[in-house]
């Protein structure tokens, strides 16, 4: 028998050498976490990614050079010339302001990092931060934080599984930074609003988590739950300061709140958690600009007060329940009932007509889209041509989550026994990230964390059990006394330390009973039958542990004692999953998500070839042009363009203004004449086209150009897409419609294309061109990359006017055909 | 038998008597309750009527400003939701709490309010 102030203080020694394993796997955690993102700066370079980021990069410069109040009231000229765009007021703040602040303090400690270095790393030191996010997150759900068990002559087996038990569950929340889908939006270099965002809805989560859930399993106070109520609102600010989908917790969170009255399980804990969030969130996100009013103003905020309102009349009601008798109380229901639901209506009327008074029911183009994924492709056209925005592939979930798509699910059943107001909180949000990352594969990102939170449950549930089956079935192979066994059984099912201290030799055969009731679905039920009958007799002998019935997880932890062997393969078999999981994503992070689109490899016999064409013509641009020359190109590299060229453009990514940019798409749409008095009308003076032929690069201007046909044609009438498709297809070889070969952007793509191989054979469309020799009238061809990858033109100047206008003879029969031509839809241009 | 009229004279008396019942038996147990917790009551009440006072005003001259409207009235409804949360922590009869001293509870009432009224004066304008 153990004396218990011994088993005492071995546990705590135990404690003491947990927790510092659990830091150092902590660590290891967030190291590889960072590490594994850094494939992209190993096989390129240091260089920040694809297009948002040099957005985010050319603010993030803005504001370390001039300060924040310059950068808070910034107007910019320099794109969507010449309407110039708000950027205070536009962007999302976080992002910048993390990278600023970071820049900024390792400046004044006198390490003088660029802001490129900053900003390209920001995203795998927040990707750690991310992971140990998660495995706070985790462990409220898991019930996973104390060591269990003091089982007496068998340190060795209780520290190794205990070992185990934590080795893997930190292993496996540190999936979480190991999740292709996550790693492909925050490689080193990938300077986008979810790098900090994802950590941003961790964090508030757990805190969220934290403010209500009182009953910690620790010994320890935490009673501070107004405080992290507090801190949950400051975490939820800078999640709105970071990035648009916050929408997604300030409608989560109620979702919760309202399952949890719903289903009985409403405390006071739920209303001081929930109640200040509110409040200070729709303060704290009416502070940032881009929220601003709507805040208040938006349907995507109006469940938040619907619950709000929802959970002070419950309040009010236990309240009143306490504090009456129950006729009384009946009474008082029927009152409250005939007056609030006259208020009620009243209140839901006038919500109504506000509602409905808004074209879009109040929400904005983005939530809708989401909310119904047809909106998108019959409303937004630029909404819909961005490929992120597609519904996901089958194939596309088993390459981002791979393994954690199955355990998902079990998961999701390990959550329910037993169900706490945390797990229930896990599982709505894995299945809102399920729903919405089926509506878009760039919420994919948010179905992450979800995900590996549900597996490490329910991985850590099964090492549970075959920890404890191969821990109960050893001393049998050393012979042990059953009294010891019995110990060890008790000692996994108590929770703490104190009441193994409390060593009570009364124990009620009730009880025994009552556990036989509790736990109703057992698979050895005879087991449990010797267990229990060896039990009873040692309690005759009056060594006994107390077994507290109440302790819930008793009712959750079956005695499920599989044998030995097939608990010891069974473990190793699960580290082999685990070990194919972390293989597959070092190849995907590698392999898939490494690649800074703005510079290319590819493999062939002879090596590896580099296509850095875009900073070439960005480099071209910006030393051979004039600093106030305006560049037109389609909406993609705008960005790029301002970043890295420092030129004007008319359009860029933000895609603000669908008019603007329809007025490109149809002048790349229109003849040379028409798309050159457009340009001119609004000064530019270049024209940058991305042409893939000629090395075989698929995401060029030509295979968008349908999407320019739409956009300039939803908005200018004369644009019709069936005149540039021939028999419904889509085609630039020699069957293409006139329209088609006449078009500006067919021009600037294929202008001389023909003397690279004699016969003008597009290596993208796999077809030779059509229109083979011609001459260009308004622009004249100023630069083309190494790879003919991107193409930059200068318009003309306007022929100079003579003195003394010669006069043409005007054919009769030319005169009613240009008549008849204007009968047809006006060109506004012409 | 009663006709239909009578009924309904019937259930409206009881229903009024009920009422008076109910209120009665409402004041007697909220007179139980310890002073303390009836100051806190009192304050929510304060800040609620503020609250209600600045939509009407609002109602009258219009919401130009709308961010100071939006300020002021947030702080009464933030600073109430934050005494409720005192008076349920300190409140003994709520046996979830019954570890928490007071003091720290008063003291997270503060700090909360104090970051609170920051966020406000900066939302003023």
């Amino acid at each position: 028998m153990v004396d218990p102030s011994e088993a005492k203080g071995e546990g705590s020694l135990r404690k003491a050498f947990g927790g510092v394993l659990g830091f150092f796997i902590l660590l290891l955690i967030g190291t590889l976490a960072f590490s594994i993102r850094l494939f992209s700066v190993i096989k390129y370079e240091s260089v920040i990614h694809e297009f948002d980021p040099y957005f985010n990069y050319r603010v993030t410069q803005f504001l370390t050079k001039n300060g924040i109040y310059d950068f808070w009231n910034w107007f910019d000229d320099r794109t969507w010339y010449p309407l110039g765009r708000v950027i205070g007021g536009t962007v999302y703040p976080g992002l910048t302001l993390t990278a600023g602040s970071i820049w900024w303090l390792l400046n004044n400690l006198n390490i003088p990092l660029s802001v490129e270095t900053v900003c390209v790393f920001t995203a795998p030191i927040f990707s750690a931060n991310a992971a140990w996010a998660t495995y706070l997150l985790t462990k409220a759900p898991a019930h996973l934080f104390e060591v269990k068990g003091t089982g007496a002559g068998l340190t060795a087996a209780v520290l190794l599984a205990m070992v185990i038990l934590f080795l893997l569950v930190f292993l496996l929340i540190s999936d979480n930074q190991n999740v292709p889908s996550y790693i492909s939006r925050s490689v080193a270099g990938s300077y986008d609003n979810e790098a900090v965002a994802i950590f941003a809805l961790i964090f508030t989560f757990y805190l969220y988590i934290k403010s209500s859930d009182l009953k910690n399993y620790t010994q320890t106070l935490n009673t501070g739950s107004l405080f992290y109520a507090t801190l949950n609102a400051l975490s939820y600010f800078y999640m709105v300061c970071s990035w648009g989908g916050y929408t997604f917790i300030i409608n989560l969170i109620p979702m919760h709140v309202l399952l949890c009255i719903v289903t009985g399980r409403y405390s006071s804990r739920l209303y001081i958690a929930y109640a200040p969030l509110v409040v200070f969130g729709t303060l704290l996100a009416s502070l940032v600009p881009v929220v601003g009013f709507n805040a208040v103003m938006t349907s995507e905020h109006f469940a938040s007060f619907l619950v709000f309102i929802i959970i002070h009349v419950v309040a009010l009601v236990y309240y009143i329940k306490g504090i009456l008798s129950p006729k009384m109380f009946k009474v008082a229901m029927t009152l409250i009932v005939t007056i609030g639901i006259a208020v009620c209506g009243a209140v839901l009327a006038i919500l109504i007509a506000l509602v409905a008074s808004s074209p879009t029911k109040g929400w904005s183009g983005r939530s809708l889209s989401l909310l119904d994924p047809t909106y998108a492709s019959k409303y937004i056209p630029i909404i819909a041509s961005v490929s992120e925005h597609q519904p996901p592939t089958w194939p596309s979930y088993f390459m981002d989550i791979n393994v954690l798509a199955f355990l998902v699910p079990a998961g999701i059943v390990a959550c329910f026994l037993p169900l706490s107001d945390a797990s229930s909180f896990v599982i709505l949000y894995i299945t809102t990230s399920v729903y919405f990352s089926g509506v878009m594969v760039r919420l994919m990102l948010v179905l992450a964390p979800a995900a590996c939170i549900m597996s490490g449950i329910a991985l850590s549930e099964a090492f549970d059990v075959f920890t404890r089956s191969i821990k109960f079935q050893l001393p049998k192979l050393f012979e042990t006394p059953p009294s010891d066994v019995w110990q060890l059984i008790g000692d996994t099912n108590n929770g703490t330390q104190d009441e193994l201290a409390k060593v009570d030799s009364k124990i009620p055969t009730e009880k025994s009973e009552t556990t036989v009731k509790e736990r109703p679905s057992k698979k050895n039920r005879k087991k449990e039958k010797e267990i229990l009958e060896k039990g009873k007799e040692i309690k005759e002998k009056g060594k006994e542990n107390v077994e507290k019935v109440s302790d819930k997880r008793q009712n959750a932890k079956k005695l499920l004692v599989l044998p030995l062997e097939a608990s010891a393969v069974a473990i190793l078999l699960l580290i082999i999953l685990g070990a194919f999981y972390v293989v597959h994503c070092v190849w995907a992070a590698a392999e898939a998500y490494s690649a800074p689109s703005i510079v290319l490899t590819s493999h062939s016999h002879d090596g590896l070839h580099v296509f850095d064409d875009f900073r070439e013509a960005y480099a071209w641009l910006k030393h051979n042009t004039d600093v106030d020359d305006k560049v037109a190109s389609w909406w993609d590299y705008g960005y790029q363009t301002t970043a890295m060229a420092n030129r004007t453009v008319i359009v860029d990514n933000n895609t603000w203004n669908n008019t603007h940019i329809a007025t490109v798409g149809t002048a790349m749409s229109s003849p040379e004449k028409p798309a050159w008095e457009i340009f001119n009308s609004l000064d530019v003076k270049y024209v940058l086209v991305v042409f893939g032929g000629f090395v075989g690069y698929p995401s060029d201007d030509i295979n968008k150009f349908l999407w320019m046909v739409r956009i300039g044609g939803g908005v200018f009438p004369h644009i019709r897409e069936p005149d540039y498709l021939r028999d419904g297809q889509y085609r630039i070889d020699a069957q293409a419609t006139p329209t088609m070969l006449n078009c500006l952007m067919y021009k600037l793509s294929y202008y001389r294309f023909v003397e690279t191989d004699g016969k003008g054979f597009d290596r993208v469309r796999r077809t030779e061109i059509g229109k083979k020799h011609f001459k260009l009238t308004h622009f004249e061809e100023v630069f083309t990359t190494h790879h003919w990858m991107v193409r930059i033109y200068k318009l003309k100047p306007p022929k100079n006017m003579t003195r003394g206008k010669s006069k043409k003879k005007i054919n009769p029969k030319t005169r009613t055909k240009i008549s008849y031509q204007k009968n047809r839809n006006k060109n506004p241009w012409q | 038998m009663l006709t239909f009229r009578e009924l309904e004279f019937k259930m409206a008396k009881s229903s009024t008597s009920d009422a008076q019942a109910l209120f009665r038996s409402l004041r007697s147990a909220y007179a139980a309750t310890p002073t303390n917790l009836k100051i806190i009551d009192l304050y929510v009440v304060y800040a609620i009527t503020t609250a209600v006072i600045q939509v009407v005003y609002m109602g009258i001259v219009g919401s130009f400003p709308f961010n100071s409207f939006l300020a002021g009235v947030l702080s009464c409804v933030g600073t109430a939701v934050l005494a409720v949360c005192l008076r349920i922590q300190v409140n003994k009869e709520n046996k979830e709490f019954k570890d928490l001293p007071p003091e720290r509870a008063f003291a997270d009432f503060v700090l909360c309010n104090l970051v609170l009224h920051l966020v406000v004066i900066n939302f003023l304008g």
